[in-house]
Formats: C-alpha cells, structure tokens, sequence
C-alpha cells in the first residue's frame, strides 16, 4: 500500500458535545512531510480537531497513521504512535522545572528516552534560550519562552506528527514571526509532519502547504496555503481586509 | 525544661506518624482532586493485617528487624492491594461524575470498611504485640526515650525520604505532579494518567499501611474504628500544611502532634482530641489554603 504517503487520514469525523455538535463529518488528509493547517474563528472546532486525533474526546469515524487505523486508543497510546500533541494554551506544566518539563516529552516510549541527551542538545539550537533556564520553574517564564518550551518538549518526544494548538496565542509580533520560523525549520529539517491550527490565519497560510477553513463544525473551504492567501473571503473574514 | 524534651520527643513520634497517612491524603489529592476518606480504614486495615502477620512469624522469629521487616510489609502490601482496589472500583468509575457523587462514594467506601471491618476482624480491640523488645534509654533522670519511638520515627524518616526521592527524581513523580496541575495535558503528551492514578493510590496506601502498624506499636490495640480519629487528625495535618503539597503534609502532621502532646501534657489530655479541630477551624478561617499551599481556595 502506498498510503505511507499520507501520515494522517481524518474520515468522516464528528464530535458531539451534548447537544452542541462541534465537528459535523470533516474528512481531510495530511500528507507525509507537509504543513497542513486548519483555520478558523473561534468555536469553530479546530481545538476539538486535534483533541480527537489524539483520542481525548469521544469522537465518530476514523483515524488513520501511515495506513493504520488508530481508533479506539488511548491518548498515551497514540503519542506512543507518533503523534505529539502541543496542546493550546501552551500546555506546559509551570509547577515542574524547565528540564522537568521536557524530560515528561519522553513519555512517548522508550526511543525517546533513549535519544533524550541528544534531541535536547538539537532543541538547544532551535531554543538557545531554554538553555539557560533549565532549573527555572516553567511558570517563570515569559509566554513566548513557555511556547518554545511547549514545542520543544513535543520534539523530546520523536513525533511523526506534530500537532500544534494555536502556537502564537497571545504572542507579540516578533515572537509570532520566531515561532513560525521554528515550525517550518522542524518541518524542514527535523523532516516532522506537521498538523498546525491557527487562528493568525496569515502567518499559518504563509507557512503552509495546504489548509483548511473550518466553520462551525465544517470544511468550508480548502486550498494550498497561498491559494487560501488569495481567496477574497478568507481575506475579508480572517485576514481582516475589506 | 525535661518536661518539655520528654513531650517534645513524644510529639514527634506521633506527629511522624500522622505524617504518613498526611501524605497518601496529600497525594491523591494532588492528582485528582478528591479526599480519600477511606484513608483512615486503609491504616486499619494495614494495622490488622500487620496483626495477623504478627501472629503468624511470631513463633518462627525473634522480635527484631527481620520480624519487623516481615510484618511492615505485610501490612504495606495488603494496603496497597487494597488502595489499589479502591481506586479501580470505587473510584475510577466515577471521573467523571459530579463532585458530589464522589465524596458520596468516599464515606460510602470508608463506612464498608469500619463495618465491613467488624464483621471480619470482629468489633472488639485485640492487643498488638511488639515486634521489637521495648527498651528505654534515659537521656537525662526524667527524659526518656523507648526503643518503639526510635523505630517509630527512623522508620517514618526513612519511608518520606523513599517517597521524596520518587516525587521530585523520579519521572513517576515528574508524571504525577504534571497531573496535579493539569489532568487533561498530561493526557494530551503522553502520560497513562490511569497508571499515573493507580500507582498514587497504591504509594498513598502503602504508607498509611505502614502508619497503621507503627501506630499499633505505641497504641498496641488495634479495632476496626481505629481508623477513623487518626483519619481525620492526618486531614487536618494535611489541610494544615496545604492540601496537595508533599512537604506541607509533613509540616502539618508534625505540628499537629507536637502541639496534640504539648496540649495534653500541659493543659489536660481531655482536649487533645479537639485539638485537631480547632486547627481545622482556624485555618480554615485564617489561611484554607494552608502553610505551603497555593494561594487558592478548593472547594471540597
Ligand atoms: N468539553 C466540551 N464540552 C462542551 N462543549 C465543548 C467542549 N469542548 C469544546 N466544546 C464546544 O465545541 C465547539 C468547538 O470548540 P473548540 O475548542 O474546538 O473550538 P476552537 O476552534 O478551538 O476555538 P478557539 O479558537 O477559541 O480555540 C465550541 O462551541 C465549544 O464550546
Ligand atoms: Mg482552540
């Protein structure tokens, strides 16, 4: 079978949330080796998206990495897998050390355990500055710090995958700009598959190879990323131009 | 000045005790939010078993460490098993469910225990011989210090520095306190928080088993409701010194007993059972969150 050449097939996915259906039937795929993104406002359901590939909410329809079905597993299990989950809101735990932090990244089996010596020295290149504050709780840091710590802890962990939550979140301009550099240098050269959901839907586009734009619940619509740049309703609703 | 070390040394003994089972209610606390009030019957049960492991090695052993060791464990092993049963059956099924319904299964739990407990072991107290040979040293004429109280401390000592070790180097410890700040990202990076759960249990267990065989060696009876005061005295130490924090729980319970015995060899014994709770009250009052705990009110 050749679907190696996807990482990830998402089919006919939904989520319900009592009452409210947050992913009505979405179906997409990410190809190995790309930057695929899902855009949208706020609700749209981007967060749920990432939760139940990583097996946090119950979901209906069908997960699939490099071919095989992941349904059912566990959350553990599917980092186990592969696919590392950078949750929202950087999920860092600032209760625990800089160094702390990271070493929970080799929860996902015992390779990255094995490498933790040598994937930190190659997270020190990306992220000079966690370096130095390894013994520092993780809530001292400054919010961009406590982002690269949150994607450098996912690297710790080896991903196929790389699912990133709304990484600039509440970042100022520059930092957003850094972040976005990082992501395409871990795609790049890191060779790391990359699911990215993003509400700054033109650093995201940018970035991207291809996207979508989710709607209450839906695809809406999809494209390359530079497509998507162009396209006179993503430009007039997320990219705020009239 | 005698009278004082004399209490000072007691107060201890009993507060390194109360620290044990301080801790499994600190912990569980600490990965999911909830007040084990089984607890307390956890350290019964570990003290009756501890008894009938001293019944059965007595006649093959002399009263020393090995015996002691055999009867530590015994009493720490079925603890554990049965934390760990607890938490699978009573517990887990119940995550999700409304704070109410799990409190509600607590004292549920804890009642099957203390009573379930009479049916099995019989209501009555039955007398808990030592597993060492009692022998008292005088430091100065009047102070004196008994052999049981040595063990008693250096054996607490031994267990909290065991579990400090595992807490704060140990990547099981790193799991479990990414858990008690957030359950749900711990999930989301890879941690079995089930695992993570059920190992807090059985170490939380574990302890107060211990406790509840080395509290039979000063207060050699043990009954099915002997649980239940020192239950609560260990969640006042642990409330005390900030619900959910390690060291606090230690703080707290060596407190608690140095001023149970301050209290009851000053004033009149008569008051050291309240004692535990006029703390309560006032740090509920004062400080709910306790000496080291987080700036935060919980609401249990
Ligand atoms: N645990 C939950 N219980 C109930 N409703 C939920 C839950 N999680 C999400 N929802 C609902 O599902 C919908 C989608 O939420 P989701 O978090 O996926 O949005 P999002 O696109 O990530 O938004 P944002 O950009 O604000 O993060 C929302 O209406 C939200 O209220
Ligand atoms: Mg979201």
């Amino acid at each position: 079978m050749s679907t190696s050449l996807l990482a990830l097939e998402v089919n006919h996915l939904s989520v319900n949330f009592g009452n409210v259906q947050a992913l009505k039937n979405i179906s997409f795929n990410v190809p190995t080796g790309s930057i695929i993104s899902l855009i949208g406002a706020n609700g749209a359901g981007k967060t749920t998206t990432l939760r139940s590939i990583s097996g946090a909410v119950e979901r209906k329809g069908e997960v699939k990495l490099f071919g095989n079905s992941i349904s059912g597993l566990e959350p553990y299990q599917v980092a186990g897998k592969g696919i590392v989950h950078s949750p929202e809101g950087r999920g860092i735990f600032p209760n625990l050390t800089v160094l702390e932090n990271l070493k929970l990244g080799t929860m996902t089996g015992p390779h990255a355990e094995d490498h933790f010596d040598q994937n930190l020295s190659e997270c020190y290149l990306l992220f000079p500055r966690l370096k130095e504050r390894l013994r520092q709780m993780a809530g001292t840091l400054s919010g961009g710090e406590q982002q690269m710590l949150a994607i450098a802890r996912a690297l710790i962990g080896e991903p196929k995958v790389l699912l990133l939550d709304e990484p600039s979140l509440g970042l100022a301009p520059q930092v957003v700009k850094l972040i976005f550099e990082i992501i395409l240098k871990i795609n790049r050269e890191k060779k790391v598959t990359v699911l990215l959901v993003e509400q700054n839907a033109k650093q995201a586009l940018k970035v991207s190879d291809y996207a979508y734009v989710l709607e209450v619940g839906t695809i809406s619509l999809e494209g390359k990323g530079s497509e998507l740049l162009n396209n006179d309703s993503v430009r007039k609703i997320y990219l705020g131009e009239h | 000045m005698e009278e004082f070390i004399q209490h000072t040394i007691n107060g201890l003994s009993l507060g390194s005790i109360y620290a044990l089972v301080a801790l499994g209610y600190t912990m569980v606390f600490g990965v999911l939010q909830l007040i084990n009030f089984a607890h307390g019957d956890i350290f019964m049960v570990g003290s009756f078993f501890g008894l009938y492991a001293m019944r059965f090695f007595a006649p093959h052993f002399q009263p020393g460490p090995v015996l002691a060791i055999l009867v530590m464990g015994c009493a720490m092993t079925a603890s554990a098993v049965l934390g760990v049963l607890i938490e699978h059956l009573g517990y887990k099924p119940m995550r999700r469910a409304p704070r109410i319904n799990i409190l509600i299964t607590a004292i549920g739990i804890s009642l099957f225990l203390e009573y379930g407990g009479q049916l099995v072991f019989g209501a009555s107290p039955q007398f808990f011989p030592p597993f060492f040979e009692k022998t008292q040293f005088h430091i100065f004429d009047s102070v004196t210090i008994d052999s049981n109280q040595i063990s008693i401390f250096l054996i607490a000592c031994l267990l909290m520095t065991a579990l400090q070790f595992l807490v704060f180097k140990t990547q099981f410890g790193r799991s479990m306190r990414a858990l008690s700040h957030s359950l749900d990202t711990a999930n989301l990076i890879g941690i079995n928080v089930n695992q993570v759960i059920r190992i807090t249990f059985m170490l939380g267990s574990t302890l107060a088993g211990a406790a509840g065989v080395l509290y039979a060696l000063a207060y050699p009876k043990v009954e099915p409701l002997m649980g239940v005061l020192p239950g609560l005295k260990a969640f006042v130490a642990a409330v005390l010194g900030g619900i959910g924090n390690i060291t606090g729980a230690v703080i707290g319970a060596l407190i608690l007993g140095l001023s149970e015995t301050y209290v009851a060899g000053y004033i009149s014994s008569t008051y050291r059972d309240a004692l535990a709770f006029i703390i309560l009250i006032i740090v509920l009052l004062v400080r709910p969150s306790g000496l080291l705990g987080k700036k935060r009110i919980e609401k249990v």
